[in-house]
């Protein structure tokens, strides 16, 4: 039963990766290149969210407070984080991928993205560090501690409904790249961006969007983060976003279900791995599988040869 | 020298030999982004061969054993590695790094989790000279056949495989003897600082010895030695002029002006500060090439 339960954490803590996994698969399989502004996002919505919730903005604490009242703050803040990591999306885009491509035809010719979208890592870390510190901060969770159990393992409420909506979220965004007129449009920019531009895909308009589902897509899992794990601090991106990378190759890089399904898995393999060998041991299992996988089976699971043509 | 300027001396000659080491594979196009996993094994290794519950060699022994051990697992992984390419190489040498740590951290007699002691003091009289060694070393090395052809696949590597020159055993090369700098970096790390951890060799330090490096520009050999020297002086010179000037919000979020000057450099400098270009116009009659080749087909912007 204790395996079980155990596989039951695992699962929810999949959860998280899921949507990390997916930013991650969504850039580099349309762009072609490793976003290392993905782990930046995550935390910052996820630092957002816990300070909208205790009153620890800069600033608007009181409005906010006024408007909302102490009951529905988490409400605000989810309003705030999805705003701005929105708005952020589209300045990150213009840095890393826009002028590079206007001034030197293809952005990921040189490793230029790769390092910008490091050097915005490295500013909202900082930013973090400098207006909440570096220390961890703890958030009170708006929803408590609800738990249900079926037969003796037990089920956080909180966390069930962030797995439901995170799946949700994905399956939204996989329909939405099959059926509509945009998803045509992405996919067709992943196959050949050159074609897609002689077919009238409007590449200058798609990018952005992009840029800013996936910051969506790090928002809501950082705001769930928040909610679930209560404890924020400035480097928590690096270490969900890393575990993601490893769910994202495992299903094979630009394959939105691959992310999924790799996502889940490593979260059930990280708990399983904690709760067989030990947490010192945890790391081993994930970047050993990575590891071989990158060398021997470099598609992963789901992905196909196409992705990672380009030279970052 | 005051206490102060000698630990800044070390870190800046310690960010100039890891520097090196990611250079050599970033002239030809590999990005490695497992440098902390390098710097883990010849940190631990030559701590091991000095330590006296280990091989209690000297540490004139103990560092090189660490580089050639290092060395052969590098050579070892660089096989499987180097069949990666672009994103997938970025992964797999994080991976590697990341498996590194993980072992370091359970192996028992090098201290497991809570670290290891290191015997052996080298000061700054050993380190300094060193780090000019490497330097000297990296300048030779650029300027040999195989420098040239690393340059080559850089560039362009079908038109340097058509030319004759053998990818695989360059890169393989550069791959090996990078890890081998970083190797003696790590270890000239811990018999400084005579205790090291594997945590402190984390992602972040292997992101920041590749921004040294991306940043300084991998075209010449003065790349690096730019690069790193940049990110060791700019953040220190940031928070004495703001402290100074009493800005205190300067000083706390001195970084931010710095993420934000990575972002603009990569707009207006997108093959680092240094190319080839900029060399030889810096350079006049010292650096000319005999006969100019096509500047404008490599020289960056």
């Amino acid at each position: 039963m204790l395996v079980i339960q155990q596989l039951v954490n695992g699962l929810m803590l999949g959860g998280v990766y899921v949507m990390v996994a997916v930013a991650f698969t969504l850039i580099i399989g349309m762009l072609n290149f490793l976003n290392f502004t993905i782990p930046a996002l995550f935390m910052f919505a996820a630092v957002l969210m816990y300070a909208t919730m205790m009153g620890h903005l800069p600033f608007g604490n009181d409005l906010i407070l006024s408007i909302f009242g102490t009951e529905y703050r988490w409400v605000a803040g989810i309003i705030v984080a999805l705003v701005v990591i929105a708005l952020v999306s589209l300045v990150i885009e213009r840095f890393t991928y826009r002028y590079m491509k206007a001034k030197y035809g293809d952005a990921t010719e040189h490793a230029l993205p790769l390092v910008s979208s490091l050097g915005f890592l490295i500013i909202f870390e900082h930013l973090v560090v400098s207006t909440w510190g570096s220390d961890p901060l703890t958030a009170t969770s708006p929803f408590g501690q609800g738990t249900f159990s079926i037969d003796t393992i037990i089920f956080s409420v909180p966390q069930i409904v962030s797995l439901v909506l995170s799946l949700i979220v994905v399956v939204m965004l996989s329909v939405m790249l099959k059926a509509t007129k945009l998803g045509r449009a992405l996919r067709a920019i992943a196959e050949r961006p050159d074609t897609a531009i002689l077919m009238g895909v409007e590449v200058g308009r798609i990018v952005p969007v992009v840029y800013v589902i996936t910051g969506l897509l790090c928002a809501v899992s950082g705001i769930l983060f928040t909610i679930n794990y209560a404890t924020v601090d400035a480097y928590v991106g690096d270490t969900v976003a890393t575990v993601a990378i490893a769910g994202m190759v495992l299903g094979g890089l630009g394959n939105v279900w691959g992310a999924i399904i790799g996502g889940l898995f490593i979260g059930m393999l990280e708990v399983m791995s904690i709760y067989i060998v030990g947490a010192d041991f945890a790391k081993l299992p994930i970047w050993g599988l990575l590891l071989v996988l990158l060398v021997f089976k470099p598609t992963g699971l789901f992905g196909h040869t196409l992705i990672g043509k380009g030279k970052f | 020298m005051s206490g102060y300027l000698e630990s800044q001396l070390i870190i800046l000659c310690l960010s100039i030999v890891y520097a090196y080491g990611i250079f050599l594979p970033a002239a030809s196009g590999q990005l490695n982004l497992g440098a902390a996993g390098f710097i883990t094994l010849g940190a631990y290794a030559s701590a091991w061969f000095n330590a006296s519950t280990g091989a209690e060699l000297p540490i004139w022994l103990s560092i090189p054993l660490a580089m050639i051990f290092t060395g052969i697992i590098a050579f070892a992984i660089s096989f499987p590695i180097l069949r990666t390419r672009g994103v997938y190489m970025v992964l797999a040498t994080f991976a590697f790094a990341e498996v590194v740590s993980g072992v370091a951290i359970n192996l028992e007699f090098v201290g497991g989790a809570a670290g290891f002691p290191v015997d052996d003091h080298a000061d700054v009289t050993v380190i300094v000279p060193v780090t000019i060694a490497v330097i000297l070393f990296s300048f030779y090395f650029m300027s040999t056949r195989l420098g040239l052809s690393l340059r080559s696949i850089h560039d362009d590597e079908s038109v340097a495989t058509l030319f004759g020159v053998n990818v695989r055993t360059s890169k393989v090369v550069a791959f090996t003897v990078g890890a081998m700098l970083m190797s003696l970096g790590g270890s000239l790390y811990g018999h400084h600082y005579n205790y090291i951890e594997a945590q402190t060799f984390n992602v972040l330090l292997s992101i920041y010895i590749l921004l040294y490096v991306l940043m300084g520009g991998t075209q010449t050999a003065w790349g690096p030695l730019i690069g790193a020297t940049f990110f060791a002086i700019v953040p220190e010179a940031l928070r004495e002029i703001a402290e100074s000037a009493g800005l205190k919000w300067l000083a706390e979020g001195r970084f931010i002006l710095f993420g934000v000057f990575i972002v603009l450099l990569m707009v207006f400098r997108p093959e680092g500060v240094m190319t080839r270009t900029l060399q030889d116009r810096l350079g006049g009659g010292l650096f000319r090439r005999k006969k100019p080749v096509a500047d404008d087909m490599t020289g960056g912007s």
